[in-house]
């Protein structure tokens, strides 16, 4: 929002000298890739999404008929898969949040030197192919893995059980895939905390809990809205995780959506489903939004 | 059957109730943007399907193959194709082979769009399962090959000359056949799977993994319920084994359901037996000391093959008759099959076979015999709604 209240100040000065047309020329060319790339396809997609199959009943072959019940079906079809999709995006993002904070946090005040490396340590793993990486967890989370292992010998897990094809091994590799997305907000506002506010904070009496609470958290909640959000969104569409480190008790609507597209080729089941999701990301978000009130702080 | 003709002209009705869908749209919407993308569809589907592609074979020295993973002779140690890179140098031929086919129904979404407004695939063969092969020919979406550039097509199986989705092979050709059945871990299971109770026996509860391939699985599971899958069966058989699976896996039998990937599984001990296909168990056990073994169930397996097609988009079809004609060759088919596995359709290649390797040449699972051929089923044709219907009702039980 800062980005889009600063554009709007330049143009404002553009305008002042040169002709009024010029910004509105500016913004052709994203408002064409806009209409192009976004827009269409919505339409395309909202279309698709009210139609029914032909009288011929071939696969994949569709007509218009402006069956708005699809979307009634479609929901009641997966319930399930999207309450689940939901609930491991939050825990998944609650727990990148629980793990990035400290990390990010460490990286703006503490790591001195050592900054840069640490960063390009965050960023460093999407330099490999988000499957590959989750491919990886079904290893480090296998029978056989480092981390089963250990848990044996502790006695937490009895010989029989193991990690991967599990709830937990979807939510895990969420959390570590999307984890630089929470990562890298966090520390660009944090990173930008002046350092004489935590100094007045400490003139003032404030130990370090109260300096962190009163002082510190509050001006880093932009960055926490920000990759609360850039991991919540795109958690609760992922299929991936749970085709690769799930079983069929821990599918999300991602993969209903795949498996509607490409298995029965349902396009307008699959359109709906998609919709709907993004209807629910959509108001999920603007409610959090509002409550978290970024408004001014962004 | 209904003739390829009627069908196509089906098909040009489609695309015209495509095409005035999208304009009613773009009238709608009052974007010029849109406007303008609908009027590049209408322009190139206008001429699409109404007349096949142009065959530039003469020109263009290129073959363009989409295929499945591991589905043809490869040296690792070269990173080469040998009948392949034979082929080209002895036709002067250019050929692009993809291992691009990883599940039919994906490999279908793909490229539906462009078949569908007649724009080229980037492929001149293509390899799909018999079920999705009779999709392609039944909505025009084949070319017809012509038997002169393929004379060694009178090399194919009898049992294979004659097919239900493609009458007389006029539009394909087997690439190779299979069989589903169990596979499994022979140092965790000595005994061996052989019946279904074998596969879901409690030690196991799990580490079973069985295939996406709803036909596959359904196949087998509805042979051990007693059901001949090659007739017409009810769709209340059909439910029976929907039940059998959704109980399997929710008492937590079963760890996943999916397509090739079960080899990796198998290797890392994850899942101990499988539903899964010959070929790949006896890859699997040539390449770890023969710890892996396929049976096919005593109630009976599933034969699938895949097929190679020429779609309607391709620009290449002489040279890809090149190549099939190539692949029909017995001592080319040999070659292929000793490193592949699965079942070879090509006549005459078994006793090329004895010349590389004997005791492949005995393999049941390569070169079946007719005591081996009875107890596997092609699962019957189903009507397109039928189809549809099935496939839900698999897809939700296995979670989607």
């Amino acid at each position: 929002m800062a980005f889009v209240a600063t554009a709007a100040k330049k143009s404002s000065i553009v305008r002042g000298i040169k002709r009024p047309s010029t910004p509105y020329l500016l913004l052709l060319p994203g408002l064409a890739w806009l209409a192009f790339f976004f827009i269409y396809p919505l339409i395309n997609l909202a279309s698709t999404s009210t139609q029914t199959p032909t009288d011929s009943g071939e696969i994949g072959s569709y007509v218009q008929t402006f069956r708005f019940a699809n979307y009634i079906d479609a929901i009641s079809g997966a319930r399930d898969q999207f309450a689940r999709s939901i609930v491991y995006a939050l825990i998944a993002t609650l727990l990148a949040l629980a793990i990035s904070y400290p990390l990010a946090y460490a990286i703006a005040f503490k790591s001195g030197k050592w900054k840069n490396l640490l960063l390009v340590l965050v960023v460093a793993p999407f330099f490999t192919s988000f499957l590959l990486r989750t491919i990886a967890w079904k290893q480090i989370l296998g029978n056989e893995g480092p981390v089963v292992t250990v848990l044996r010998w502790l006695h937490i897990l009895s010989p029989q059980t193991g990690l991967t094809a599990s709830a937990f091994a979807v939510v895990t590799g969420m959390t570590y895939n999307f984890l630089p997305f929470m990562t890298l907000p966090l520390y660009a506002s944090l990173e930008r905390i002046d350092p004489r506010t935590l100094e007045a904070a400490g003139d003032l009496y404030a130990n370090a809990i109260t300096t962190f609470r009163k002082v510190t958290f509050p001006l880093s909640l932009p960055g926490v809205v920000a990759g609360t959000l850039l991991t919540f969104i795109p958690a609760a569409g992922d299929y991936i995780n749970a085709t690769l480190l799930g079983n069929p008790k821990t599918k999300m609507i991602g993969n209903v959506i795949e498996s509607r597209f490409f298995e029965i080729v349902d396009y307008p089941t699959a359109a709906a489903l998609s919709f709907l999701l993004m209807a629910a990301i959509l108001i999920l978000v603007m409610v959090y939004v509002r409550r978290a009130g970024t408004d001014e702080l962004v | 059957m209904p003739n390829k003709e009627s069908l196509s002209q089906e098909t040009r009705s489609l695309i015209k109730a495509q095409i005035s869908r999208r304009g009613v749209l773009a009238g709608a919407g009052g974007l010029g943007a849109v406007g303008l993308l609908a009027a590049c569809g209408t322009k190139s589907s206008g001429s699409a399907q109404s007349d096949v592609a142009v065959d530039v074979s003469d020109t263009e020295k290129l073959a363009r193959w989409a295929n499945w993973t591991l589905y043809l002779d490869y040296d690792s140690d070269a990173n080469k194709y040998p009948t392949l890179d034979a082929l080209k140098a002895s036709s002067g031929l250019d050929i692009t082979y993809k291992e691009d086919v990883d599940d039919n129904n994906t490999f279908y979404g793909k490229v539906a769009g462009q078949l569908k407004l007649g724009k080229d695939i980037g492929y001149d063969i293509v390899t799909l399962t018999d079920w999705m092969a009779g999709r392609w020919i039944r909505l025009g979406y084949t070319q017809a090959i012509d038997e002169a550039n393929v004379p060694n097509k009178v090399n194919i199986l009898p049992a294979l000359a004659n097919v239900g989705f493609d009458p007389g092979r006029t539009n394909s050709l087997t690439w190779q056949t299979g069989f589903a059945g169990f596979g499994w871990n022979k140092e965790k299971l000595p005994k061996g799977v052989h019946t279904l109770d074998d596969l879901f026996a409690p030690a196991n509860k799990g580490r079973i993994e069985v295939l996406s391939e709803m036909r596959d699985t359904m196949g087998i599971i509805m042979q051990y319920q007693g059901v001949d899958i090659s007739g017409s069966f009810t769709e209340d058989q059909f439910m029976n084994a929907i039940d059998f699976l959704e109980k399997k896996i929710s008492d937590g039998f079963i760890r996943q359901v999916k397509g090739n990937s079960y080899k990796e599984d198998l290797i890392s001990g994850d899942a101990i037996a499988v539903i899964g296909w010959s070929g790949d168990v006896f890859q699997l056990a040539t390449e770890n000391n023969g710890k892996f073994e396929f049976a096919v169930p005593e109630s009976g397996g599933t034969l699938w093959s895949d097929n190679m097609m020429i779609p309607s988009t391709s620009t290449h079809k002489k040279n890809a008759e090149t190549v099939m004609n190539y692949y029909y060759d017995p001592a080319v088919a040999a070659q292929v099959a000793a490193y592949v596995n699965y079942v070879c359709p090509v006549q005459g290649a078994q006793a090329e076979m004895e010349k590389i390797d004997p005791v492949l040449a005995a393999s049941p699972f390569i070169f079946p015999d007719d005591a081996a051929l009875s107890k596997v089923k092609v699962f019957a044709a189903l009507s397109p709604a039928d189809e549809t219907k099935y496939q839900s009702a698999f897809q939700k039980a296995t979670g989607n």
